[in-house]
């Protein structure tokens, strides 16, 4: 028997204007399970998951947490969840740790002890006390991985995680994903390549 | 898991009050204006002291009106080309609640610095020192209604490449009651005849638009995130 799908979305549909970007989109989730999503340019990939997370409203079709649609109660679905999208969503005039004890401080109190264990994990320890404007775009992608991480969810929404991250640090983030789904977690993750995870995880491929 | 509302207000608070004092030039620029523009007007007119104080209370309310504009079409802007507003948003904070910590720490980087340099304006256009307590007060309580007005402009715009001068066109009409309301309080005060109903007026379209535009500035928002 298949474990309960926590994240499930039903015949999701969505147009941007004239555009029938999502087209029926049907998906399901357990704890420890990942989905990789894939597409060519322009498929919906960034818009599923913003649907996903709530910030876009679909014409059809519903998103459940749980059981439950998103819309419900919004703000527990938002709580269980950690978003990273394209933009590191950094503000250039505060530190690394100022960033993310903000961002992290939103869902819950964070030691700064524990954020600096976090960034040696991700190996952006030496940064801490730069302006997120001083980051190179690699190394601000760890960041955002550091705060998704911090924030303890049990769900991952990831929009190209692997974009401008070195060898070494796909691997780290490999490991921290790894360890998120072991941990019964899920995760899903836009990526244009094989994801070189361990464990088996589904796919889900959108047509242009 | 559920969020801490108030502790996740706080930090809201304090991520903006250090983002104010880390962005100087954002903190100081309206006030500079406020300054320079009511100065110039002793130096365009007469030195006449009594049409002075006659206009005194006009000069300072659409300076007041013109600064408080130049600081606000940057509230939500930063935030949502950086990404912040997203995750903002979903945080598991109501957006209501967001959006009222935002709008109190700009008016006190923004607003509250005003109504402090006020009374030096005051004196440049001959304000006696008896009207400067309604004229602060008044200052206090515009200045923050102007804050919701402006965040109600500056949550539609927040998407438009060029929003600034939309953001104009939307606050400065609504902002009409406010000015009428303000500038008589002052001169009522200047004069010496009772300034407290233009006074109560005043705190009631402060209360009217603390209550109703968080609600305004939600759906703004979202619609703009959609």
């Amino acid at each position: 028997m298949s474990a309960p799908k926590e994240l499930a979305a039903d015949q999701v549909h969505l147009w941007r204007g004239d555009r029938h970007v999502l087209k029926g989109v049907s998906l399901g989730i357990a704890p420890g399970q990942m989905l990789q999503v894939s597409g060519a340019n322009g498929s919906g990939k960034t818009t599923l998951l913003r649907v996903l997370c709530g910030l876009m409203r679909p014409e059809q079709g519903m998103v459940t947490w749980r059981g439950r649609s998103i819309r419900e109660d919004p703000m527990a679905y938002q709580a269980d969840m950690a978003y990273a999208s394209h933009e590191p969503a950094l503000k250039a005039d505060l530190t690394v740790l100022e960033n993310l004890r903000f961002a992290v401080g939103l869902k819950r109190h964070i030691e700064v002890a524990e954020l600096r264990s976090i960034l040696i994990r991700l190996g952006v320890a030496e940064c801490e006390e730069l302006p997120a404007r001083a980051l190179s775009a690699g190394q601000r992608r760890r960041v955002t991985m550091a705060r998704v991480v911090a924030m303890r969810a049990s769900l991952w929404l990831l929009d190209e995680p692997f974009a401008n991250l070195d060898a070494r640090g796909s691997e780290v983030l490999l490991q921290l994903l790894d360890q998120h789904l072991s941990g019964g977690g899920l995760a899903i993750v836009v990526a244009h390549h094989e994801i070189g995870l361990a464990r088996a995880a589904s796919h889900l491929e959108l047509a242009a | 898991m559920t969020v801490n509302i108030s502790a996740a207000a706080a930090v809201i608070l304090q991520r903006e009050l250090l983002l104010g004092f880390r962005r100087p030039d954002q903190l100081l620029q309206p006030l500079v204006f406020f300054l320079i523009v009511t100065t110039l007007f002793p130096l365009a007119l007469s030195a006449q002291l009594s049409l002075l104080r006659d206009m005194a209370p006009g000069v300072l309310w659409v300076s007041a009106l013109l600064a408080s504009l130049l600081s606000i079409d940057v509230l939500f802007k930063g935030d949502a080309d950086d990404g912040t507003l997203e995750q903002l948003v979903l945080s598991g904070v109501p957006l209501g609640v967001i959006v009222i910590v935002k709008t109190l720490a700009h008016w006190l980087v923004s607003g509250a610095a005003l109504v402090v340099v006020s009374p030096l304006v005051a004196m440049a256009l001959g304000i006696p020192f008896g009207a400067f307590g309604t004229m602060m007060l008044s200052l206090a309580l515009g200045t923050l209604t102007l804050s919701w007005l402006g965040a109600i402009g500056a949550a539609l715009t927040v998407g438009l490449r060029r929003g600034s001068m939309l953001l104009s066109l939307i606050v400065l009409p609504l902002a009409s009651p406010l000015l009428i309301f303000g500038a008589s309080a002052t001169d009522r005060a200047i004069t010496g005849s009772g300034s407290a109903g233009a006074l109560y007026l005043l705190a009631a379209l402060c209360v009217l638009t603390s209550t109703l535009a968080p609600l305004a500035i939600a759906a703004a928002l979202r619609i703009t995130l959609e």
